[in-house]
């Protein structure tokens, strides 16, 4: 049984699936990430949104997904750019996957500045 | 065959022992495991098998001279020794499509499992595997939306779905369960379930619990911010009540619902499917009574073949087992089932007690459900055993944490995401599991109190029912 002086206070906190429970990722972590998407043949792409629509299936696309591309550095210039262009919006980055029509990985890279 | 009656009964062997048989794309293949009785042949004891399970009679009679038998007959085709079981053998046996009405397993199972299995000759039966034809398949409607149409509409990618069975499995009124549910939404799960046992009892009638569990949800989702989902359970006395509960579940703006397919039934069950194609809902199915049928290594049928069977009647999510939890199930042939629930090609590979190819063609896959006294310790061996295409579900596991459900139900959800992360990069999930789960407790308190709480819970039995090995 735990005591009352044991017990914590859990507060509910908005989160953006997956590893939204993590600390924010370093950049290095993000990398790895990204070189994992590339590995497993996944496509690169990126997407971006105001936090207050969020909850929305459709972000808005930054151009197109990157049919092909295996470079990290080619990437990581592009999330670079996407936040930059857009530093109030969340930025999530993701690997599509044809086969299963469906994405392999998907999380939120950066935060928007609120 | 010629074509004179003759009464009496003959040997079985003689029509439907076929060693020369090579079956065909569109038969439906079978293979039993057979104890036949001391001084029958095990070609006879086969070959009684294949005609007990399709045309054949104990006598011969009149009336099959009115029909081509030879196109209709099952054929037993293959005998092989079980390894290390000196009594049993394997028989495989084929099917022509005509024998089943399209689209039922209900008919399927009607001739496999039905009369054959109290059959005298026999000491022991078992149906190990089956082989649907894609002709067969093609006539069922099968899961009604399938892996990529829930993540979808979920929104949940790149990991294993996080659930939890609500507890204490029977006894609390629908507001104090509702509490429950969403304690454990808002703390990060993306399911709660109820209890396979939990129908529409005097302590808590459905149409209450129903209400009370669709506030929970979507209060959790408006302050988390991410989907959520309880499996609302419509089994149900009567079809009618089960549909008239589905309805509701729908008018409540519910995603889940579920069933319960071996007590309701595989006629109730692909009812409930068909429902669910039609009306947007996502259909988990829990497996009360399976070890009734499938634990025995002699008799009864294999899970892989209930597994199938269920993939062609309708679900979006089935309990496979945990390996590691408090439930039976061996590792190999978890992992043979598991593939023959997600696959759309599953090769034949008696390593993991799969007897034959498996072309699904289009059928959707279904989700893994692990559940049964798993708790966070897990997590990084359950990913790598089941991978993303699963749902981790930890009951006790969550409810049981010091804090309550909210910080149980985080705990588990960042060791999940802290695994799926330490994967990507690369690591040794099972080996490293220790190292993975400290760091990011390190971030934690939920986490870092539930891996305190259940550091010396294990379930290390053997298991009763192993691959058929040397």
């Amino acid at each position: 049984m735990t005591s009352t002086q044991q017990m914590g206070d859990y507060k509910t906190v908005q989160t953006l699936e997956t590893f939204s429970f993590l600390p924010e990722l370093t950049q290095e972590e993000i990398y790895a990430q990204i070189n994992y998407v590339i590995a497993q043949g996944l496509t690169p792409s990126i997407e971006h949104e105001h936090p207050s629509q969020a909850f929305n299936h459709y972000w808005t696309m930054w151009k197109l997904p990157f049919f092909g591309e295996t470079s990290l550095e080619r990437v990581v210039a592009e999330l670079e750019e996407c936040k930059r262009a857009y530093p109030d919006h969340h930025v999530r980055f993701m690997g599509y996957d044809v086969y299963t029509q469906s994405q392999g990985v998907c999380f939120v890279a950066y935060k928007g500045r609120s | 065959m010629s074509n004179t009656y003759q009464a009496g009964v003959k040997e079985y062997r003689e029509k439907y022992w076929t060693p020369d048989y090579v079956p065909l794309d569109t038969d439906l293949l079978a293979c039993f495991k057979i104890t036949g009785q001391p001084g029958v042949p095990n070609e006879e004891v086969a070959a009684a098998v294949a005609a007990e399970s399709s045309t054949g009679t104990w006598s011969t009679v009149w009336s099959e001279h009115l029909t081509d038998l030879e196109f209709y007959k099952g054929r037993a085709y293959r005998i092989e020794p079980v390894p290390g079981d000196p009594d049993g053998f394997y028989a495989f046996i084929a099917y022509p499509l005509d024998l089943f009405e399209e689209g039922s397993v209900v008919n399927v199972l009607t001739s496999l499992v039905g009369n054959v299995f109290g059959f005298k000759a026999l000491r022991n039966l078992r149906l190990e595997d089956i082989r649907f034809p894609i002709a067969f398949i093609k006539t069922c409607n099968g899961p009604p939306n399938g892996i990529q149409v829930e993540r979808d509409r979920l929104n949940k990618y790149g990991r294993p779905l996080l659930g939890a069975t609500t507890k204490p499995k029977l006894g609390l009124s629908a507001k104090n369960y509702g509490r429950a549910v969403y304690e454990m939404l808002r703390g990060g799960l993306d399911f709660t379930k109820d209890d396979e046992n939990i129908n529409c009892q005097p302590f808590m009638r459905w149409q209450n619990r129903f209400e009370f569990v669709a506030e929970a949800i979507h209060k959790a989702q408006a302050e988390t911010g991410e989907r959520k989902g309880h499996y609302l359970n419509v089994t149900a006395a009567d079809p009618e009540a089960m549909y008239e509960r589905a309805e509701f579940a729908k008018e409540l703006g519910m995603p889940i619902i579920m069933h319960d397919f071996l007590t309701g039934g595989f006629t109730a069950n692909t009812g409930l499917a068909k429902w669910c194609r039609k009306n947007g809902m996502l259909l988990h199915i829990h497996r009360a009574m399976h070890a009734v049928i499938d634990r025995h290594p002699k008799h009864g049928i294999h899970f892989r073949v209930l597994v199938k069977c269920l993939r062609l009647s309708g679900g979006d999510q089935l309990h496979t087992g945990t390996v590691l939890g408090k439930l039976e199930g061996d590792r190999n042939t978890t992992l043979g089932f598991v593939d023959l629930l997600r696959e759309s090609f599953i090769p034949e590979d008696r390593s993991r007690g799969v007897f034959f190819d498996q072309d699904w063609g289009s059928m959707p896959g279904v989700f893994a459900v692990a559940s049964g006294g798993i708790h966070v310790w897990h997590i990084p061996a359950l990913l790598n055993i089941f991978g993303d295409d699963s749902v981790l579900q930890f009951g006790g596991g969550t409810q049981g944490h010091p804090w309550g459900n909210a910080a149980g139900a985080a705990a588990n959800r960042v060791a999940l995401e802290a695994s799926v992360k330490a994967r990507n990069e690369g690591r040794d999930l099972e080996r490293e599991s220790k190292d993975i789960l400290t760091e990011a407790a390190r971030h934690s308190k939920p986490l870092a109190m539930a891996m305190e709480t259940w550091k010396e819970i294990k379930f290390e039995f053997d298991t009763v029912d192993k691959l058929d090995v040397q």
